[in-house]
């Protein structure tokens, strides 16, 4: 096949959208729009990191803030839940053998979140909207600067996203606890408390121990799925306040912003706010680092059970940590910040390390391996965390956090390094390995792109995290702009690093569409010409 | 006091030894997973491991506490009787300061009570090469107060340290603290 061919039908015309199962359909449609929305949130990155060297001519320093605004929102709800969702409705019932509770709850989620996440980008475009994804109160209400239409628009966008996510929280609970047609009553009191962890927790209690019902994967996606429910509450809760606001605005009433006590809203929006962070995010790349790790090696995981109580832990940590984001806020009780602040965030360390040995050892325990693509994004994402988790460690120090609070060490080597290395290659292992099941066999195009992809990703991930920490411990604040230059040797090769991201994207992008061809694409987005509710097709 | 520099450049070589070795060692684990050999690993040396990460993340705190002067002042600044006390006021974007210069003699504590008058703002000290003396957050309707002891000379500006909407970003006020021998 030539060069045309190939990009018309994919690699050999292996793949055939008309094979698919209505599941398949709609997880790939899931990782499509993921992956264009990851293309977004790359390409505003991009801007942004030229604009922090010198300002473009085409963007305004409004729609910098837009822009900075979008970033993290398009790139968490947009690409990650679109991706992660995506998987998991289609490995819940893989890993239960049985079928998903509602394929058409999964397609609402789908457009939910498409159709939301562009909506909120879009109004901020446009209206440039930008109090930034904390919205510190009052300034998502300050409509001195910016438009309340623009706003209400922007919020209409994030409520769409969190209807998306609160359908696919019961998705998922549902098809943990359900009883397909047919089949023999399904213990949904006790598969639910084994996803949980509470037969666990009763099991360290009680010499009489009860079988685990569902897998480990299935109770770390579950246990991330408690906080994503109580995300998806708190950010709507949020967003409707901040609606009322607007509303009110937009009648010509000014309701009156001391209302709302500043600290209060704080505390109760980061509580929420990091359940993704220090939450579902952390829950969920255990989980699928172990999913990768068994699926690898064909092999049990190393220490189960621990492995088990410490994604509990996690989710009880998750509850507990919210304060490390207050602890330059001076009216914050003392003892939250070195409570919850310091010691449970410490907790952090623990938990992860202990997930990241665990799945090493699983690793180790069927060498020799080969290095395949999953296995060496694996290995990535396990990197990215190693690094990023202990610089998180140390901002939530009280002492450093006084000298590291808001500059871009905070951004660099903990955000960056953590969403772009550990969670993107943890994502990017798990779409090389289920490539071939989502397909029905398609092969990729190319393993010399998909090896250009790994290390222009890894060295242009951990050195834009590295330089942005270098300008962050020099006294680089992140939100702000430099307009003469000071940091420019730290932002010049930063956009260096973040140019060899925005490639690696791009071989990765050529790489799937030559492996599926443009007809392939089209086609997922077809309705499905197999009517079953089963995951891949019956074997012949 | 150790300057906030000193603090840094500890934290710099501490963490850059760290970045180093783990990367070492995962290049090294990714060389050996490809090839034959031993795949036990003793339980023994995996409950050291997690003993370990237990001592780092508690230890951590002690630390610092013990070596970062700032850290246990701010927790006491309430029963701390300061040398100086500046009360600003930050509205509509704009610091408004007591002065036009604050002079602090080389030893003294001074106390900095910011209160804003609209949005959440922050507010930090930078010296002449852009970087951080301190900073802190400054919430509306609360008392926004820091307790810092300047032990050498120097100028230093004053730059909010938060997002407050685009309008906030030239909030800077250059040269308006001056500790003085």
């Amino acid at each position: 096949m030539n060069l045309i061919q190939t990009l018309v039908n994919g690699e050999k015309g292996l793949f055939k959208p008309d094979t698919l199962t209505p599941m398949q359909k709609m997880t790939l449609r899931f990782v499509v729009v993921g992956l264009v929305y990851y293309l977004f949130a790359v390409i505003e990155g991009m801007l942004m990191r030229v604009y922090e060297v010198t300002p473009l001519p085409f963007v305004t320093q409004q729609q910098f803030f837009a822009i900075l605004t979008a970033h993290p929102l398009v790139g968490i709800f947009g690409s990650t839940y679109s991706i992660v969702f995506g998987a998991f409705l289609f490995l819940v019932p893989f890993l239960m053998k049985k079928p998903l509770f509602s394929i058409k709850l999964g397609l609402w989620t789908f457009w939910l979140i498409a159709i939301g996440t562009f909506v909120f980008w879009f109004a901020g475009f446009v209206s440039h909207y930008s109090p930034l994804y904390t919205l510190y109160w009052p300034l998502p209400a300050d409509f001195s600067q910016f438009s309340a239409l623009g706003g209400a628009f922007f919020i209409l966008g994030i409520a769409l996203v969190m209807a998306g996510t609160l359908l696919w929280v019961i998705n998922i609970f549902a098809t943990i606890t359900y009883t397909p047609a047919g089949w023999e009553k399904q213990p949904s009191g006790a598969l639910i408390k084994s996803a949980l962890g509470l037969t666990g927790l009763k099991n360290l209690l009680s010499k009489k121990k009860k079988e685990h019902l569902v897998s480990l994967p299935v109770a770390a996606i579950a246990r991330g799925t408690v906080d994503t429910a109580l995300n998806a509450v708190v950010l709507t809760f949020t967003g409707v306040l901040i609606l009322i606001y607007m509303v009110a605005a937009l009648l010509g009433i000014d309701l009156k912003h001391s209302a709302i006590d500043a600290l209060l809203y704080k505390n109760w929006f980061w509580w929420g706010l990091d359940l993704i962070a220090d939450g579902l995010v952390l829950i969920f790349v255990a989980g699928t680092w172990y999913l990768l790790a068994t699926m690898i090696t064909g092999k049990k995981l190393f220490m189960e059970n621990i492995a088990r109580a410490a994604l509990f832990v996690e989710m009880v940590v998750s509850w507990t940590v919210w304060s490390h984001h207050l602890m330059s806020d001076q009216a914050q009780p003392g003892i939250l910040k070195i409570l919850s602040g310091e010691m449970v965030t410490a907790f952090e360390l623990i938990t992860q390390g202990l997930a990241f040995a665990i799945t090493l050892i699983t690793l180790w325990s069927a060498r020799p391996l080969k290095m395949t693509n999953p296995l060496k994004f694996l290995l990535g994402g396990l990197l990215g965390f190693a690094l990023a988790v202990p610089a998180g460690i140390m901002q939530a120090d009280l002492g450093l956090n006084r000298i590291l609070h808001n500059t871009q060490w905070v951004v660099g080597p903990h955000v960056h390094v953590a969403i772009l290395v550990g969670l993107a290659m943890t994502l990017y292992s798990a779409i090389y390995l289920l490539l071939p099941v989502l397909t029905n066999g398609a092969q990729l195009y190319s393993q010399k792109l998909a090896d250009f992809h790994f290390w222009a990703h890894l060295l242009g991930g951990i050195g834009m995290g590295a330089f942005m920490g270098m300008a962050g411990l020099h006294g680089m604040l992140r939100r702000t702009l430099y307009v003469n230059g000071e940091f420019n040797v730290y932002m010049i090769l930063a956009a260096l690093c973040g140019l060899l991201l925005l490639s690696a994207f791009l071989a990765f992008f050529i790489n799937v569409v030559m492996t599926v061809g443009v007809k392939g694409v089209i086609g997922i987005f077809m309705p499905a010409k197999i009517k079953t509710q089963e995951l891949t097709p019956a074997e012949k | 006091m150790v300057d906030t520099t000193t603090v840094l450049a500890g934290q710099t070589i501490a963490y850059t030894c760290y970045v180093l070795t783990i990367m070492a060692g995962m290049g090294w684990f990714a060389y050996q997973i490809s090839k034959k050999g031993g795949t036990e690993v003793k339980s023994g040396l995996f409950y050291a491991f997690v003993g370990l990460l237990v001592v780092i993340g508690v230890s951590l705190h002690i630390i610092t506490h013990e070596t970062i002067p700032w850290k246990a002042m701010d927790l006491n600044r309430a029963e701390i009787q300061p040398d100086k006390e500046f009360a600003i006021t930050v509205s509509d974007h704009k610091f408004i300061l007591p002065a036009e210069k604050l002079v602090i003699r080389k030893g003294e504590k001074a106390r900095f009570t910011v209160t804003s008058n609209d949005l959440t703002y922050g507010f930090g000290l930078f010296r002449a090469d852009n970087s951080m003396l301190f900073q802190m957050q400054v919430l509306p309707g609360h008392v926004n107060d820091i307790l810092w002891q300047f032990d050498r000379p120097g100028l230093y500006s004053i730059r909010s340290t938060e997002y407050s909407g685009w309008k906030g970003i030239n909030m800077i006020v250059r040269d308006a603290v001056e500790v003085v021998e």
